[in-house]
C-alpha cells in the first residue's frame, strides 16, 4: 500500500474512533451515584462474619467452642471464651476487646476440641479484630455447625482501629434482644 | 519529637543534601557513564499509570534512553517467608494477593501443588468450575491490561470502558467466591461453593454483550493510526532474548513461539476444550497486544465450551481430610496465568506448615526483558514497551 | 467615543470574558470527560456540580505559593505571567460581532500570531527556571513542538489572506458575508482548514499532542513545580489559548459572527464553543502521538500540503483576476 493509501486509511480510523466516542458520550451513565444510589448485588457479599443464633433462641449463638475458627484464622483475628458449665473457668478471664497494634500470639489461643469430644460449652465472648481480617472465608467453612456467616456492612466506616474491633456475641444479643423466646413444652 | 525554633532555623540554614541520589542510582552512574552530557532519571517507583511501585532508573541521551535498570523491592511482602509459618490452609489467601489481577490462577498453582503432592482427586464438576472462573478473571485481567496500556500512551477513555466490562465481570464472580479481586475460592480438592443458576445466566448474557464490546474495542484503539504508531514496531523480542530471559505468556507467544502451558503440559481438564494459541510474527509491542486481544475471544470460547458441557457432582472432593498432613516430597506445579507459565514449588518435610514455598512469578522474568530491549529507543517508546510487558511489580517483589 | 476609552472598556470587558470562560471551559470539559466515560463528572458541589470550577479557583488561590530551592526566582515566576498576559491583546483585534470590536487593527492576524508566540518563550522559561529534570525535557518538547507547528499555521492563514486580500479580521468577516453560507473559507480553504486546526491543537499543547504535559511520563511536564496560583495562570492560560485560537478560525475559515438567520455575536460564540467541543472531544478519544511522530507529521506532511495550498490559491486568484 503506498503511503497516501496507509495515510489515509489511518484518517478514516481516527474518525472511526470519533465515532466511537461520540455515541458513548449520548449513552447514560454506567455508575452507581452513591449516595443517592446503592449497590444491590449484596447477598453473596462477604462483610465481616457474624454469628448464627440458634432458630428457637435469637439470643444464644450455635456455637459450640470448637475453637476450629480460631486456630484456622491466618490473621490469628478471632479470640473465643468459653466454658464448660459447672467447672471452675480455666484462669483470669483474658481482656476480651484487642487492643489495636497488640495481637495476642498463636501461642495464647487455646487448642482446638477433638470432633470426639461431646462435652457441652458455653460461649462467653467472641470478639473479632476486623483490622486484621482478609475475608478469606476459611473460618466461616470450618465452622461444624455453620454458627459463623458473613454480614452485608458494605458502607462500614470508621474512624479509628476500635470501631473495627467487634464483640459478635453482644452483637447477637444486641439483634435478637425484641424476640420472644418460644417456651420449651 | 518536637524541635526548638533555634534547631529548626540551623537546620535550614545548613542544608545537608545528598544529590549523589541513593544507593541504587549512585551505583549506576558508577557502572559506566558513556561520554557525553547524559541525564540519570528515575521513572517511579510512583506511577501515574498502573504498573505497580516500580522504579526504573534510565540514562538518557537528550530523548534516547541508553541504559536502563529496574530496582525491585518497594512492595516485598514476603509472600514466601509466610508460605513457611502458616499451615497449608491459612496460606490460601495469600494467593489472592500475590498477583491481584489473576489471584485465581495463583490460587490454582498453590491448590494443584498441594493436591498433587497428596494426591488428591478432583471431582469433574470443580475441575469445570475452576476453568470457567479462571477463564473469566483471565479476561478481566486482559481488559485492565489493556486500559492501562492506553493509558500510559495517552488515551484516557479506554480504560473506563474496560473497567465498565470488569465491573460486571466481578459481580459475577462475587457471586460464587463472594469477592471482587482477591479472591480466594479454591480449596484442597475442588472449591469452596458450587456454581448458581444466577451465576450461569449472569455469565451467559455478559458474554453475549462481551462480543458486541470486542470490536467496539478495535474500532477505538486497535485500528487507531495514532496508536498503531506508538505500537508497531517498538520492543521487537528477539526468540533467542526470550527464551535467555525465560519469558512466558504474551510477551514470549508475540515473537512466534506458541508455548502455552494449557497445551503443552495440561492440567486439569484443559486437553477437552478447543481452543487456538495466538502468535505474534515480530514481537513488537503490536504483537503482543494483538496476542492479548485475541486470547480474550479464545477464552470466551473456552467459558463457552465448558458453560455446555458442565457435568453434575459434588464441587469438592468430600474425601479430603481435616488436617492437611501432606507427606514428605517435593512438587512443582505450573498454571497458565495471564501474565505467563505461574510455578508454584513446594517442599514439604511431613508437618503441619510446608519446609519452602517457592512461588515463579512470570513477570519476574518478562520484566528483566525490558533493560535490554529499552536500550537505545526514545523515552515514550520505552514507557510503550513496559506498557507492552504487563507487569504487575506485587507479582515480581511478592 | 474617545479611543483609549474604548480600549479600556474592551480590554476589562475582554479580561472578563476570558476569566467567565476560565470557569466554564474547566466545567464543560470535566462533563465531557465524564459523559464520554459514562460516569457524572463533577457532582457534588452547587447543583449538577456548577460551582466546582468556582471552588477549584479558590482552592488554587489560596495555595501557598512554592518555589523550589535552587530555581531562578525571577524566571520561575516570570513564565505564568509571560503565558497569561498575551491573551487579552491576542483578543482585542477580534469581531465578535458586527459592532464588537475592540481595535481596528489593519494587521490584525499578524498581531495575534505574533503575541501567541509569545507562550513559548513562557514554556521555555517554566521548563529552564524550576531546576528540574521532568520540566526541563518537558519544556525543550513543547518548545519543539511550538517553533515547529508556527509554521503551518501562518501559511494556511495566508491562504485565507491571500482570498480576502487583507490581514484585517473585520474585512475578512465582511467578505463572507457576501453570499450567505456558501461564502464561508472552509468551502473554498478545506485544507487550509484541517491544517489551521491541527497546528493550533499542538500550539495549543492539547491531545493528541499534549507530549509536554505527558502525565504518564514524565509527571507533568514543564509545569511540574508549579503549584497554586502558578499552576492556575497556566491552567487558564491554555484554555484562553484554545479560544484565541478557536475565534481566530471561526472569524477566518467559518464566517465570523454572521449567520444564516439573524448575524450577530451568538453566531460566533456558538462557532467557538463548538470548535472548542471538537478540541475536548479529541483529547478523550485519542492517545498521545510521540515527539519526533509529532515533528515528521509537521515537517513532512503539513507543510509541503500548506505551501501546495498557498501556491494553488496565489495561482487561482491570479487566474481568476
Amino acid at each position: 500500500m503506498t503511503t497516501i493509501q496507509k495515510t489515509l486509511k489511518g484518517l478514516w480510523s481516527l474518525i472511526v474512533g470519533l465515532k466511537v466516542t461520540g455515541k458513548e458520550f449520548c449513552r447514560p451513565w454506567i455508575t452507581v451515584h452513591y449516595p443517592r444510589q446503592e449497590v444491590t448485588n449484596l447477598d453473596s457479599y462477604r462483610g465481616h462474619i457474624d454469628l448464627v443464633p440458634l432458630p428457637a433462641d435469637p439470643r444464644t449463638p450455635l456455637c459450640i467452642v470448637c475453637r476450629r475458627c480460631e486456630e484456622v484464622c491466618p490473621s490469628g483475628c478471632i479470640r473465643i471464651e468459653g466454658h464448660v458449665p459447672g467447672e471452675e473457668k480455666g484462669g483470669p478471664v483474658r481482656q476480651l476487646l484487642l487492643i489495636s497494634n497488640v495481637p495476642l500470639p498463636h501461642s495464647a489461643a487455646r487448642e482446638p476440641i477433638c470432633a470426639a469430644d461431646k462435652t457441652l460449652r458455653v460461649l462467653d465472648g467472641f470478639s473479632l479484630n476486623y483490622n486484621l481480617c482478609s475475608l478469606c472465608g476459611l473460618c466461616v467453612q470450618s465452622c461444624p455447625v455453620s454458627s459463623l456467616r458473613f454480614s452485608e456492612d458494605v458502607y462500614l466506616a470508621g474512624a479509628s482501629r476500635k470501631d473495627f474491633e467487634f464483640d459478635l456475641l453482644k452483637r447477637l444479643k444486641h439483634r435478637g434482644r425484641f424476640a420472644k423466646i418460644k417456651k420449651a413444652a | 519529637m518536637a524541635f526548638s525554633k533555634k534547631k529548626v532555623r540551623l537546620m535550614l540554614d545548613k542544608p545537608s543534601f545528598n544529590l549523589n541520589g541513593d544507593y541504587y542510582s549512585s551505583r549506576f552512574s558508577e557502572l559506566g557513564k558513556g561520554e557525553g552530557d547524559t541525564l540519570i532519571l528515575n521513572l517511579g517507583p510512583q506511577h501515574p499509570s498502573t504498573h505497580g511501585v516500580l522504579r526504573v532508573i534510565v540514562e538518557l541521551d537528550g530523548e534516547y534512553v541508553r541504559r536502563a535498570e529496574p530496582v525491585l523491592g518497594y512492595i516485598h511482602r514476603m509472600h514466601e517467608k509466610m508460605g513457611e509459618v502458616k499451615t497449608y490452609v491459612q496460606y490460601l489467601p495469600n494467593m489472592g494477593r500475590v498477583d491481584y489481577l489473576h489471584a485465581l490462577a495463583w490460587n490454582w498453582a498453590y491448590v494443584g501443588a498441594v493436591e498433587k503432592l497428596m494426591g488428591l482427586e478432583v471431582p469433574s464438576r470443580a475441575e469445570y468450575i475452576r476453568v470457567i472462573t479462571c477463564e473469566l478473571n483471565r479476561i478481566s485481567s486482559h481488559l485492565l491490561w489493556w486500559g492501562a496500556y492506553v493509558l500510559d500512551l495517552g488515551g484516557f477513555t479506554p480504560i473506563l470502558y474496560a473497567f465498565d466490562d470488569r465491573e460486571i465481570l466481578m459481580d459475577i464472580l462475587q457471586i460464587p467466591t463472594g469477592s471482587r479481586l482477591t479472591y480466594c475460592y479454591y480449596r484442597f480438592g475442588g472449591v469452596s461453593a458450587d456454581l448458581t443458576e444466577t451465576f450461569l445466566t449472569q455469565t451467559r448474557s455478559f458474554i453475549e454483550r462481551f462480543k458486541t464490546r470486542i470490536p467496539m474495542y478495535h474500532d477505538l484503539v486497535t485500528g487507531n493510526m495514532i496508536l498503531r504508531g506508538r505500537c508497531e514496531d517498538i520492543g521487537a523480542l528477539p526468540v533467542e532474548m526470550a527464551r535467555r530471559y525465560g519469558a512466558t505468556g504474551p510477551v514470549l507467544r508475540g515473537s512466534g513461539v506458541a508455548y502455552d502451558v494449557r497445551r503443552m503440559e495440561p492440567y486439569s481438564v484443559y486437553d477437552q476444550f478447543d481452543f487456538d494459541i495466538p502468535v505474534g510474527k515480530n514481537g513488537d509491542a503490536m504483537d503482543r497486544y494483538d496476542v492479548r486481544m485475541a486470547e480474550l475471544e479464545q477464552s470466551v470460547r473456552i467459558i463457552e465450551q465448558a458453560m455446555s458441557r458442565i457435568p453434575d457432582g459434588p464441587f469438592i472432593n468430600p474425601d479430603v481430610p481435616d488436617r492437611i498432613l501432606p507427606p514428605k516430597g517435593e512438587v512443582y506445579f505450573a498454571v497458565e496465568g495471564a501474565r505467563g507459565k505461574i510455578g508454584v514449588y513446594l517442599i514439604s518435610d511431613g508437618t503441619a506448615r510446608p519446609y519452602r514455598l517457592k512461588l515463579r512469578a512470570p513477570g519476574y522474568s518478562n520484566l528483566h526483558v525490558f533493560a535490554e530491549l529499552a536500550q537505545g529507543t526514545i523515552l515514550a517508546d520505552a514507557v510503550s514497551i513496559l506498557g507492552s510487558l504487563d507487569l504487575v511489580i506485587p507479582e515480581i517483589d511478592r | 467615543m474617545h479611543p483609549l476609552v474604548h480600549l479600556l472598556v474592551a480590554l476589562i470587558a475582554i479580561l472578563t470574558f476570558i476569566a467567565l470562560n476560565g470557569l466554564i471551559l474547566v466545567y464543560v470539559e470535566r462533563k465531557v470527560a465524564g459523559f464520554i466515560q459514562r460516569r457524572p463528572g463533577p457532582f457534588e458541589v452547587g447543583p449538577h456540580g456548577l460551582l466546582q470550577p468556582l471552588a477549584d479557583a479558590l482552592k488554587l488561590v489560596g495555595k501557598q505559593l512554592v518555589m523550589p530551592r535552587d530555581a531562578d526566582r525571577i524566571l520561575f515566576w516570570a513564565a505564568p505571567l509571560l503565558s497569561f498576559a498575551p491573551v487579552a491583546i491576542c483578543l482585542l483585534p477580534i469581531p465578535f460581532g458586527p459592532h464588537l470590536l475592540g481595535l481596528n487593527v489593519n494587521l490584525g492576524l499578524l498581531l495575534v500570531l505574533a503575541f501567541s508566540g509569545l507562550n513559548v518563550l513562557a514554556l521555555c522559561l517554566a521548563g529552564w527556571g524550576s531546576n528540574n529534570k521532568y520540566a526541563l525535557l518537558g519544556a525543550a518538547r513543547a518548545v519543539a513542538q511550538s517553533v515547529a507547528y508556527e509554521i503551518p499555521l501562518l501559511l494556511s492563514v495566508l491562504c485565507v489572506a491571500f482570498t480576502c486580500g487583507s490581514l484585517n479580521f473585520v474585512d475578512i468577516t465582511v467578505s463572507q458575508t457576501k453570499h450567505g453560507l456558501l461564502s464561508w473559507n472552509v468551502f473554498s480553504q478545506p485544507l487550509a482548514f484541517l491544517i489551521f486546526f491541527v497546528s493550533a491543537l499542538a500550539e495549543t499543547n492539547r491531545a493528541p499532542f499534549d507530549l509536554p504535559e505527558a502525565e504518564s511520563e514524565l509527571t507533568a511536564g514543564f509545569h511540574t513545580e508549579y503549584s497554586g496560583m502558578g499552576f492556575g495562570l497556566f491552567f487558564l492560560a491554555e484554555y484562553s489559548y484554545m479560544i484565541v485560537v478557536s475565534a481566530v478560525a471561526s472569524v477566518l475559515f467559518l464566517g465570523g459572527w454572521s449567520g444564516p438567520f439573524f448575524s450577530g455575536h451568538w453566531w460566533m460564540l456558538g462557532k467557538i464553543y463548538a470548535l472548542i467541543l471538537i478540541m475536548m472531544w479529541f483529547r478523550w478519544t485519542y492517545p498521545r502521538v510521540r515527539f519526533d511522530q509529532l515533528l515528521n507529521i509537521c515537517w513532512k506532511w503539513l507543510i509541503p500540503l500548506s505551501l501546495i495550498n498557498l501556491l494553488g490559491t496565489a495561482l487561482i486568484i491570479n487566474l481568476v483576476r
